[in-house]
């Protein structure tokens, strides 16, 4: 009886949780009607016309616009993927490291970044590179050049100089899981190598890179269903970094969903846009974890 | 046993880390420097060493417009968004370990797919301003209380406490909520500690809440007001402040010190509390990490 009691109480005592999760996660999921819908801000949806998927496909006839877009969005994406090694990479050489106090403070400060806003990021990329900025002041002092460099307003430029901000923010964050991943691998595979007469660089190759394997390429293709979200933050950096110079170069699928649905009003194309993207991207995810499961035996979730 | 290209390895190495790190810190060493200097003096430029030290810069961007209030509208989001997070997350995580629960892995599952999809910008938006969080305090806190990624992280470690201990707690007759607050909770440290470094930074980060959905001055975290300082020129040069500012001061502030002070100040807190906390989520993460 009192078990019973217990189970009710536990059970209404987690539904105020779970109203929580719908609230905000799945009630915006209605507001995909919008989508199809002629919505004009103001009016009800049930007295706006319902149009089914014309918006969809005027996001196909505005081809330029989309497809700009897009391969913006892929590019970043893609430089990022391109980059995901190097935090391999520096979790290996981190590894090397003889003084673990070094190894610490190396640890702690590189990981820094991860941990500020996109507009500190912004902030200092500012305060660094703008035409009055710091490197333009060393550069010219050293007489190196004569006019002021614009990284910030440069469009051929900026897909480097995103991902480099990006490995900036997110190198030694994400050197920690790798860090994990090669403590469990078994020391004794170290001790066996040495005894073989296995030298460092031999030792890296064929028990630390195989060892960490496994950890990059369920990374990788987290990344790569993530494609055209260009990152976990890719809205955030390219709102802070956008600017009339390098727009046809830097904006973004979720950038562009922003500026056509609420900067200019466009709910209904807004909403269509960012359905079609979820949608992609769900389905990437999916794959991906399907590729994973014939790939590796096990899914990534 | 060493050979010789293994002291170069390590030469070359602890070159690489030491550039990196040092290309990491820079950028931080720099507002710093920047923001002690004597306003006047700072614009022929800084380097390695201030120039000319003051603080006039910090006495002075308090005056401005807001500030005060917004760092404390931003500490109250952080402090309270992180407490309400903890709680709620780790009471639902705790609750779907419980065989007892109805609909168990129904609602774990109902969480755990948030992860996956959202439904986009414009649908939140809507919603949002339909819950009434337009303009409200609560849109900081509520759409947070719950977050699928902590509920993974906490259930995970609470499934491997050992289950002899909740046995005992409940021969005594505590109830579920005495055990979690009790036994449960207190055990979890190292994940909530974990996550609290993660929520309370994610707090004090966002920024783009406030700028879709808050047109009201008193609500604005400091976040904002550090990008509207960036982005507009006009604010800070024709602020009526800054130039009440510097009537009658020995130093003119630059717009660029201010921008810079304010950067250094919204940066301070993430600096004070993150190193301090490292240990913390590094072994946090992994607990979360072997599971995968």
């Amino acid at each position: 009886m009192k078990l019973k009691a217990n189970r009710v109480t536990l059970f209404l005592m987690v539904i105020p949780f779970v109203i929580l999760v719908f609230l905000f996660n799945y009630i915006p999921l209605f507001g995909w009607l919008y989508a199809f819908y002629d919505y004009k801000p103001g009016i009800p949806l049930s007295q706006t016309e319902f149009v089914g998927l014309k918006f969809f496909r005027w996001a196909i006839e505005e081809k330029e616009d989309l497809l700009r877009v897009l391969t913006n969005t892929l590019a970043l994406s893609f430089l990022s993927i391109l980059a995901s090694p190097l935090s391999a990479i520096f979790a290996i050489l981190l590894n090397e490291l003889n003084s673990k106090r070094f190894r610490k403070v190396v640890q702690t400060l590189t990981t820094l970044p991860n941990f500020i806003s996109w507009i500190i990021v912004y902030s200092l990329a500012t305060f660094m590179f703008s035409s009055g900025g710091l490197l333009n002041e060393v550069l010219m002092k050293l007489h190196l050049i004569e006019e002021p460099t614009t990284i910030l307003g440069n469009s051929g430029a900026t897909w480097w100089f995103q991902t480099a901000i990006t490995v900036w923010k997110s190198l030694g964050w994400g050197a920690i899981i790798y860090l994990a991943a090669i403590a469990g691998i078994d020391t004794e595979l170290y001790d066996a190598a040495k005894v073989d007469g296995a030298g460092r660089f031999q030792r890296i190759l064929a028990i630390t890179v195989p060892g960490i394997m496994p950890t990059f390429f369920v990374l990788l293709l987290l990344n790569i269903a993530s494609v055209l979200s260009n990152g976990a933050s890719g809205f955030e950096q390219n709102f802070v970094f956008y600017n009339s110079q390098v727009g046809d170069k830097i904006e973004a699928l979720d950038y562009y969903v922003y500026r056509v649905g609420i900067a200019t009003g466009d709910v209904s194309f807004g909403t269509a846009i960012g359905i079609a993207k979820t949608l992609v991207s769900v389905i990437l995810l999916f794959s991906m974890n399907a590729l994973s499961k014939r790939v590796r035996g096990h899914s990534v979730f | 046993m060493k050979r010789d290209s293994s002291i170069w390895f390590d030469i070359v190495n602890y070159t690489i880390q030491a550039l990196f790190t040092l290309l990491c810190v820079y950028p931080f060493y720099y507002i710093f420097i920047y923001s002690i200097s004597d306003p006047q003096q700072a614009l022929k430029g800084v380097f390695l060493l201030p120039t000319g030290f003051t603080i006039v810069n910090y006495t002075h961007i308090f005056r401005l417009d807001n500030m005060i209030h917004s760092f404390f509208i931003s500490l109250l989001r952080t402090v309270i968004g992180t407490v309400v997070t903890i709680a709620c997350s780790s009471w639902l995580a705790y609750a779907v370990t419980k065989n007892e629960l109805y609909f168990r892995k129904t609602i774990y599952r109902f969480v755990v797919i948030t992860m996956y999809f959202n439904a986009g910008l414009i649908p939140w938006y809507i919603t949002m301003k339909q819950l009434g969080l337009k303009n409200n305090f609560m849109l900081y806190i509520l759409p947070v209380a719950v977050v699928a990624y902590y509920v993974v992280l906490l259930k995970t470690f609470i499934e491997q406490l050992p289950q002899a201990l909740e046995e005992s707690a409940m021969m005594d007759g505590a109830g579920f909520f005495k055990i979690f607050t009790h036994v449960i909770f207190p055990l979890s440290m190292p994940i909530i500690a974990t996550i609290a470094v993660f929520a309370s930074v994610g707090q004090w980060n966002t920024w783009y809440d406030n700028y879709f959905l808050v047109s009201d001055d008193r609500l604005q975290t400091l976040q904002l007001i550090l990008y509207n300082y960036l982005t507009d020129a006009q604010r800070i040069v024709s602020s009526s402040n800054l130039q009440d500012l510097n009537r009658g001061l020995a130093t003119k502030i630059s717009p660029d010190s201010i921008r810079i002070t304010v950067t250094m100040v919204v940066t301070i807190p993430v600096l004070l509390v993150y190193p301090f906390l490292q240990r913390f989520f590094v072994k946090g993460l992994m607990l979360g990490a072997i599971k995968g």
